[in-house]
This record gives structure tokens, C-alpha cells and sequence, in this order.
């Protein structure tokens, strides 16, 4: 046992030596450092379209319109109640049988939409929450005021429901980027799959780095949710 | 012919079989990990919110790491740096990952009770223990309960994420049949039902979390 336990700990030793510190450095790093761009890219990408997917259904789900309302349930259930590494995988290796077309895009933009619809039922939660946060009379308010719907919607309702959104907004930005690394599953070349690639020649500097990283780029976002959550607590 | 290598597939007990194992120990790990998850953020949650200076520190260095990091690295983190077994690493990752995301669930819980009533206990001679004990935390609790069931649902399928490791969990069986499937038709037909017991499972679930929420918001409307 405490043979075991001297192996496992000299390995370690290793994969954390300064000798594998500088071979990371000189054959690894930019490997990793273009992974972080296109996790970026895509996690920019993928935000957009989760975005414009989570008001849409999220519009939807606080419709008059029932088949509206059903599509937006659909959506959101199916996609919060799947894995994400499943609907990744199957837009990449089974969609396409079905298809083909779909060979043709970039991994990288299968990555994004894959995000963007997992995210966007969540999104689409919070927009539904926010929009069913303002009273009904202010919408009748509105359009009584001759306002169209949208506009009522444009104007009054949903610059209010901003203060109830932003918080599990922001969360799933961070979620978004730390999921980014499904990449990793089907061959999209972000920084967990860089990581992946140059852990096979020095495990310890790369996964180190990587864990740097993605902590750089979602701590600020964190840190903005936490804010917004209290500031939200404090005006209950 | 397509449609009849679809019937025959689901014909078979193998079939079914291989899954329902999958599912079994994606069940198990995602229960395991919930289980450790939850005392650790309870822990890390309660000296987060204590005021001691060192403590709450500990505790904050904790939950920013692990929240702010890829559960797919701490994954891979431990089975290739940790070296240990596949099942191992998936589990212990989850378990400190979703650990970190209960002691903010458990924060926040302990945040949303108002100073007032600490110092009422304070006054009737309680200490801080008892204060948490008996006041703090059972109420707190009823806040928790909600995020921390569909945390439950994110942990099951955080768990396919384990399928990387090589752990035959329930993504992992569907891929083992696809690969021995003959035809376009089955490997869809397999990914139609994968993702359907992954839905029943969580939908089930889900609807618990949202029944539960109505029931504690509706009763739990007197303080506050």
C-alpha cells in the first residue's frame, strides 16, 4: 500500500517537474492559448445565439397564444432534461447521417449551436420569469395607451424584467463558457481539447494552465452574477 | 428493412438490458456525488458565511475555484493527474464540483434570514451554534430545498460527462450500440432512446423540484 502510495506521489512529482514545465512552455502553450481564443469565439457566438433563442422563447411562453406557449414548453424541456454532451454528440455524428450537408460546417459552429440551444431553453426560462415578474395591469396600461404589443413589450415590460434576468442571465454565461469544453467530445479545437492533445506529452503544466484559464475568464462573470443576485435580494 | 433492423434491435433484451445498466450507474454516480456534494456544501456553506476571517476565506477559495473551472477538467484532472480509476475521478469530480455550487445554494439560503432574528437569539442567551442550529438553518433549509433538487437533475447529466473517462454510464452503452449497429435506423433509433430515458428521468425529477417549490413558497410565506 504505502509502495503504491510513494509511485503514485514520485508520479506526480514528475508531471509537476520543472523539466516538464519546460517542455509545456516550449511545445504546449501557444497550443493552449489558441484553444483559449476559440473558446472564446465560441463562447461569444454561442451567448449571442442563446440569447436571441432564450427571448424568443421566452416571448413565447408568456403568449396569449397556446401553441405558442406549448412550442416554448417543448423546447425547454426537452433541452434542460437532456445532456448536453448528448445533443453535442448527436449533431455531430448522427445528424449528419440523415444530413450530410451538416459535415460540411465547422466543428467549432456544431460546438455553438449545441451551446446556444441548450443554453437558450435556460435563458429562456429566466426571460419567462422576468417578463411574468411585471403586473399584467402594466401591460393593460399600455395598450391602452394605444401602444402596439410590442411596443408595450419594448417599452415598459421588459426594461423592467432586465432586473429579475440579469442574475441567472449571467449565470449561464458562466455555465456557457465552462461548457464550451464539450468541444472536447467532438473534436472542436477549444482549450479543453488542446489541453486534452498536449496532456498526452506533459499532463501536469497543461491541465494546470487550462484550470488558470477558464478561471480567468469566468470569475469576472461569477463574481458580476453574485452582485446582481444580492442587489436583486436587497429591492425584495 | 430499415424499419424492421429497427424492430429487431428493439426486439432484443440486450438491448434494453445494456441500457438499464447504463442508466443504473449513471444513477449511482450522480447519487453518490449528490450525497458527498451536499455535506461538503453544507460545510463549505456554513463557513462561508461565518465572519471568521480565515475560515470564510478557506471556504470563499474553495467554491470561486471549482465554480469558475470546467467539471469536464477536474474529470480529467483526476484521472490522469490523480490517477485513479475512471469511476473514481468522475465521482470525486462531481462531488466537489457540485459541492462548490451547494455551498452557494447553502449561502445563500443562510443570507436570506434576516440579522433580526440572530440578534432576538442572541438576546435570549443562545450561542452560535444554537442559533444555527435550531434558528437559522431549518428555516434556511426550505430555500435550499428547490435549487438543490434541480441541481440533482444537472448532476445526472453532469454524469455523461464521466463517458469521457471511458465510464460505461448510460451515454457511454448507447454508443457501445450504436458501434455494433447496422444501420443508420438503429443508431438514431439509439440516440432517440437514450435521450428519452435521460428526459423521463429528469422530467420526473423536475416536476418534483417545482411541486416542492409551490408547496415550501405557498407555506413558507409567514416569516418574512
Amino acid at each position: 500500500m504505502s509502495g503504491g502510495f510513494t509511485q503514485w506521489f514520485s508520479n506526480i512529482q514528475y508531471m509537476f517537474s520543472l523539466q516538464q514545465w519546460q517542455y509545456f512552455f516550449k511545445n504546449g502553450f501557444t497550443g493552449l492559448l489558441h484553444g483559449l481564443l476559440l473558446t472564446v469565439e465560441v463562447s461569444l457566438l454561442g451567448l449571442f445565439f442563446a440569447l436571441i433563442l432564450g427571448i424568443v422563447f421566452g416571448v413565447l411562453a408568456t403568449s396569449q397564444w397556446k401553441v405558442a406557449r406549448a412550442v416554448a414548453r417543448v423546447y425547454v424541456e426537452f433541452f434542460q432534461n437532456t445532456p448536453l454532451m448528448l445533443q453535442a454528440i448527436f449533431l455531430t455524428f448522427g445528424l449528419p447521417l440523415i444530413w450530410p450537408a451538416l459535415v460540411k460546417v465547422p466543428l467549432f459552429m456544431i460546438l455553438v449551436i449545441a451551446l446556444s440551444m441548450y443554453h437558450g431553453a435556460y435563458i429562456s426560462e429566466a426571460v419567462r420569469a422576468g417578463i411574468q415578474s411585471i403586473h399584467r395591469g402594466q401591460l393593460e396600461a399600455s395598450l391602452s395607451q394605444g401602444m402596439t404589443y410590442v411596443q408595450a413589450m419594448r417599452y415598459v415590460v421588459i426594461p423592467q424584467a432586465l432586473r429579475v434576468v440579469l442574475p441567472p442571465l449571467t449565470n449561464q454565461a458562466v455555465n456557457l463558457v465552462k461548457n464550451t469544453s464539450v468541444g472536447v467530445a467532438i473534436g472542436a479545437m477549444e482549450l479543453m481539447y488542446m489541453t486534452k492533445q498536449i496532456s498526452d506529452m506533459t499532463t501536469g503544466p497543461a491541465f494546470l494552465v487550462a484550470a488558470l484559464l477558464y478561471f480567468i475568464l469566468c470569475f469576472p462573470l461569477a463574481t458580476l452574477a453574485r452582485r446582481l443576485e444580492d442587489r436583486a435580494e436587497v429591492n425584495n | 428493412m430499415n424499419n424492421l433492423s429497427i424492430a429487431h434491435m428493439l426486439a432484443q433484451g440486450s438491448f434494453w438490458t445494456s441500457l438499464l445498466n447504463g442508466l443504473g450507474v449513471t444513477l449511482i454516480v450522480s447519487a453518490i456525488s449528490i450525497v458527498v456534494a451536499f455535506i461538503l456544501g453544507v460545510i463549505f456553506g456554513v463557513m462561508r458565511y461565518s465572519k471568521v476571517p480565515v475560515v470564510s476565506q478557506i471556504a470563499a477559495v474553495y467554491i470561486e475555484f471549482l465554480r469558475n473551472v470546467p467539471l469536464l477538467l477536474l474529470m480529467f484532472a483526476f484521472f490522469l493527474i490523480g490517477q485513479m480509476e475512471n469511476l473514481t475521478a468522475a465521482i470525486v469530480a462531481m462531488s466537489i464540483f457540485t459541492g462548490a455550487v451547494v455551498a452557494e445554494v447553502v449561502r445563500g439560503g443562510l443570507n436570506s434570514i434576516p440579522k433580526g432574528q440572530w440578534e432576538a437569539a442572541r438576546s435570549q442567551g443562545m450561542t452560535y451554534i444554537q442559533i444555527l442550529r435550531y434558528i437559522v438553518l431549518p428555516q434556511a433549509v426550505t430555500k435550499m430545498i428547490p435549487p438543490m433538487v434541480s441541481q440533482f437533475v444537472t448532476a445526472i447529466k453532469d454524469s455523461a460527462f464521466a463517458f469521457q473517462l471511458g465510464v460505461v454510464e448510460l451515454m457511454n452503452r448507447g454508443k457501445i450500440i450504436q458501434s455494433q449497429s447496422t444501420g443508420v435506423g438503429q443508431v438514431l433509433m439509439t440516440y432517440a432512446i437514450v435521450a428519452g430515458i435521460y428526459f423521463i428521468v429528469n422530467f420526473i425529477l423536475s416536476i418534483l423540484a417545482r411541486k416542492l417549490q409551490k408547496k415550501l413558497s405557498a407555506g413558507g410565506g409567514t416569516i418574512g
